[in-house]
């Protein structure tokens, strides 16, 4: 269903959407950005359009919607343990074509990967996805070349006009005990970029022997390790488990999961001392090559989608996509 | 589609313990459905956290978990007695495919805690020896300390060929010394080509022995592999065991050599 809106007409559209869903968008969050004095965008609640960053990119992506950074899995008493009662209300999410398409790598892994994860499904089934789009496309974009630059699909599209609120409600769920105006039917096309600034080549031919390529050495000199362009990453998914007791005794506490990040110390420690990719450069192997090689080996797409935000991130302005540009020269060299 | 919270474990009574060695002890646990040997189980200890383990026996109605001290879920399972109840869930991992080995010539080579993992296949070929042509068991351990099943060994031995080496050398101990690769090199292979080959111990142990086995002309196809990788689910959702395209706890833990071979951490 086409529909332009006025602005007022939508608050009360998003109003009502409230009464039934939690809704997560990006917002501005003042002087808390990764570099000093710079705001950050990222998501949160929100219950009015003003509250929506249409006109910049997101520093953090919609994941953290679906797969908190922290997420209780169960409480335990001294001989039972009893389910974290799922999230009280539905989801919808306002977010871009690329974060749309990256929820494909997140489902690969957390519905598809043989066994279905319970609390990533019961959300996952609970949310509706407002596709954002884009006018144009933002430092370090590559959607295009990842092809996620479009998608279908979504619950719902919208972008802003001057004065207007642009709207596709494809899902009539979204359109529940709302009555719109005749004059606000409107036949509308979808903005999707079609050409970024950045670019990549992914060689079609690459294969397993760029592991062993010395193109990786500069990353260990440079990588300080943060984890930041895996927290900022739509497609990360990979958490630690941690249990938690909340008396003195222990007896009785949670067990959660948190986000974790490869890149960092500790993600591959066993006992015994062992531990693999010690050398940071081979910690961005592995990163960069799951996102543009191994993923796609396993389920047929690639798990990046070219939203540059680890680029961004980075304070060593490690480039993720002139990164993924040096693969071709470095096939069979060793 | 069934919606099965994997996380949840489940309370399983410890029937017994049985001391190895100082390190490590071997809790017997109620369980009597569907097992493979090669699959693990992740102990889930509320307030302590989860470590994945592997199955050292299958019983009838029970299974065997051999655990080596080393931190802070492991230490806390020590301190659990028969009568107690564990918290478990899984199995977990393909484990290995005991068709593949009938009818042929097999040998196992384990190191140490690796013995773990392959021993519910020895036991199985034990009990029933006319299911291969033969079979085959070379295991190294540190010393004399360090030696795992030494009830079982005595089993083994009545029905298949076993051969035990020590790291170093001791005092009043007379029997072999040195890695188990070194074994490799003298054993009699009656058709290198088709016999199965079975490597589990720490990643330089895998590499070397497999390597000897190569020399001696075993398919790489037929040399199967057990890996150990840090875990945080064992159901393929965490990343921390993912190597390449592979899960170590979904794809694994045990792999084709030909494939092993060619997966970089
Ligand atoms: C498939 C598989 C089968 C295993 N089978 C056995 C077995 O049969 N018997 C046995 O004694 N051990 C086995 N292990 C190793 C065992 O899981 C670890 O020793 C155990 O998790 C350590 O937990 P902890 O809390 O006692 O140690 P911690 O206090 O957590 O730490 C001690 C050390 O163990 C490492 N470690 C912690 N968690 C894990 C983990 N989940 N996986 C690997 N290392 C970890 C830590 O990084 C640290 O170096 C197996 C591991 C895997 C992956
Ligand atoms: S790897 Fe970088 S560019 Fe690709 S989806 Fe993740 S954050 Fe975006
Ligand atoms: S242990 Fe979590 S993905 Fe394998």
């Amino acid at each position: 269903m086409g529909l332009v809106l006025s602005a007022s007409r939508f608050g009360k559209l998003m109003e009502e959407w409230s009464k039934k869903y939690d809704i997560y968008a990006p917002a501005l969050f003042e002087g808390s950005g990764p570099f000093s004095d710079t705001d950050q965008v990222r998501y949160a609640k929100v219950t009015s359009l003003e509250e929506i960053v249409f006109d910049k990119k997101s520093n953090y992506p919609f994941k953290e919607a679906i797969l908190p950074i922290t997420q209780v899995l169960f409480y335990f008493t001294e001989d039972e343990v009893r389910e974290a009662a799922p999230r009280g209300r539905d989801a919808v999410i306002f977010l871009r074509s690329c974060d749309f398409n990256a929820l494909r790598s997140l489902d690969a892994i957390y519905i598809r990967n043989v066994i279905e994860d319970h609390y990533y499904k019961g959300v996952r089934e609970r949310a509706k996805f407002v596709v954002m789009g884009c006018e144009s496309s933002f430092d370090n974009c590559f959607c295009v070349d990842m092809e996620t630059n479009t998608c279908s699909g979504y619950d719902a599209y919208i972008h802003l006009e001057a004065d207007s609120v642009t709207l596709d409600i494809v899902n009539p769920e979204l359109a529940d005990s709302f009555s719109f105006e005749s004059g606000e039917n409107a036949q509308i096309t979808p903005k999707f970029v079609t050409a970024t600034t950045t670019r990549v080549n992914i060689p079609g031919n690459l294969d397993a022997s760029v592991a062993g390529s010395d193109m990786w050495d500069e990353y260990h000199t440079r990588c300080t390790s943060c984890g930041r362009c895996n927290f900022v990453c739509p497609t990360c998914t990979c958490f630690s488990m941690q249990d938690v007791s909340y008396t003195d005794n222990g007896k009785c506490g949670e067990r959660r999961r948190v986000w974790a990040s490869c890149q960092v110390d500790g993600f591959t420690d066993m006992a015994g001392g062992h531990s693999f990719r010690a050398n940071k450069g081979q910690r961005t192997r592995y990163r960069v090559l799951h996102k543009v090689y191994d993923f796609k080996k396993r389920n047929g797409y690639h798990m990046c989608v070219g939203c540059g935000r680890c680029s961004d991130a980075c304070q060593e302005y490690i480039s993720f996509s002139a990164c993924v540009n040096k693969l071709e020269k470095a096939m069979g060299v060793k | 589609m069934c919606d099965r919270n994997e996380y949840i474990p489940s309370a399983y009574e410890i029937k017994d313990v049985v001391k190895q060695t100082d390190a490590e002890y071997t809790f017997r646990v109620a369980y009597s459905a569907d097992v493979k040997p090669g699959q693990f189980f992740e102990v889930s200890i509320p307030k302590f956290g989860e470590s994945p383990i592997s199955i050292s026996e299958i019983g009838p109605d029970y299974i065997d978990l051999t655990i080596r001290k080393v931190g802070r879920v492991t230490s806390e399972i020590f301190t659990y007695t028969g009568g107690d109840k564990l918290f478990m869930r899984g199995p977990y991992g393909n484990g290995f495919d005991l068709d593949v080995f009938k009818g042929k010539e097999l040998i196992v080579a384990a190191g140490g805690t690796g013995v773990s993992p392959v021993k519910p296949v020895i036991d199985y070929f034990a009990a029933n020896p006319g299911e291969v042509t033969s079979c085959k068991v070379l295991l190294g351990y540190k010393s004399q300390q360090d030696i795992l099943f030494k009830n079982s060994l005595a089993n083994w031995t009545s029905s298949l060929d076993v051969s035990l080496t020590l790291d170093r050398a001791e005092e009043g101990y007379g029997g072999r010394v040195g890695f188990v690769s070194a074994l490799v090199p003298g054993l009699d292979i009656a058709n290198p080509p088709e016999a199965q080959v079975i490597v589990v111990g720490p990643p330089a142990m895998i590499t070397s022995t497999a390597k000897e086995f190569l020399n001696r002309g075993i398919a790489i196809s037929n040399i199967w592999i057990s890996l150990e990788r840090r875990m945080c689910c064992g159901i393929g959702k965490c990343g921390h065991c993912r190597i390449n395209d592979q899960y170590v706890c979904l794809d694994g833990p045990v792999f084709n050599y030909e494939k092993g071979v060619n997966l970089v951490d």
